[in-house]
């Protein structure tokens, strides 16, 4: 029970750790890294590796951007394994909806609500 | 002294960038949300009907919503100065990029400012992650066809 918060944190930074590297050694902007985050569990997911992470680390595999990779793949696979090609469109965003949405959701409310504050120091 | 001249003493004052500090910072920004993360998925699948990998979907709006609460009252920023990317991978980071690109763009309107300008920054990973999900997902289904692997 303890040890899943364990590895999650220390995954989690694990990963974090990798988009720092990509920023400081490689000099790529954060839009680059992030893409590249996405693309990778993209393909670890197409290779069967993202769900037993998931299973291993928790939290720490799901909420880092690569989770956002796996999920479309998944929800693309698993469509395609009941409709075939054209699976592959239509299942894209039936499992990383939830993310999409209510950062959509979200911004509009916070953009009613809060005004810009500007650049800090 | 002329500014040239304090130009040059500056850079060799002020510190490099400090690579360690950073990589630690990140470790720790990192590990911290995704350890919040696994407190928000355990409260989920204990008060919910969640398993381990469906809570995922509730536990990222909760990110998202915090992260809302962070950006709105300018606190990320102060997370991300430290954080590097330990604030920017995970989703919360990219919640920030779209709820702060909202705010920001609000004086333009809500249709062209905010509606235009939600996705400035956040778009290429959308795009990025449905292109290869696309790709991964096609390659996979064909492969399948051919018998090579199985589901």
């Amino acid at each position: 029970m303890v040890s899943i918060f364990i590895t999650a944190f220390i995954v989690g930074g694990l990963i974090c750790v990798v988009g720092q590297l990509l920023f400081d050694v490689a000099k790529l902007t954060p839009a680059h890294t992030l893409c590249i985050l996405v693309v990778a569990g993209s393909v670890l997911d197409g290779l069967g590796l993202y769900e037993p992470f998931i299973d291993f680390a928790g939290a720490g595999a799901t909420i880092p951007i690569t989770s956002f990779g796996n999920a479309l793949t998944h929800g693309a696979m698993a469509e395609a394994e009941k409709h075939g090609l054209i699976g592959v469109v239509t299942g894209m965003f039936e499992v990383t909806s939830s993310g999409i949405s209510s950062a959509i959701l979200f911004g509009f409310i916070a953009s009613l609500i809060f005004k810009s504050k500007g650049k800090v120091k | 002294m002329d500014e040239k001249k304090y130009a040059k003493l500056e850079k060799e004052v002020s510190p490099k960038t400090p690579l360690m500090r950073n990589v630690i910072f990140a470790f720790l920004t990192g590990g911290t949300i995704c350890l919040i993360g696994q407190f928000v998925s355990m409260f989920y699948m204990t008060f919910f009907d969640f398993t381990e990998r469906t809570a995922s979907n509730p536990t990222v709006a909760t990110m998202i919503f915090f992260a809302m609460l962070l950006t709105g009252f300018g606190q990320y920023k102060k997370i991300a100065q430290f954080g590097g990317a330990g604030s920017a991978v995970p989703i919360t980071g990219f919640g920030n990029a779209v709820i702060s690109a909202a705010i920001e763009h609000k004086s333009e309107g809500y249709v062209l400012g905010v509606g235009g300008n939600m996705f400035k920054l956040a778009g290429s990973v959308i795009l990025f992650g449905v292109f290869s999900a696309f790709v991964v997902a096609l390659i996979k289904t064909i492969l399948v066809k051919f018998g090579v692997v199985s589901w």
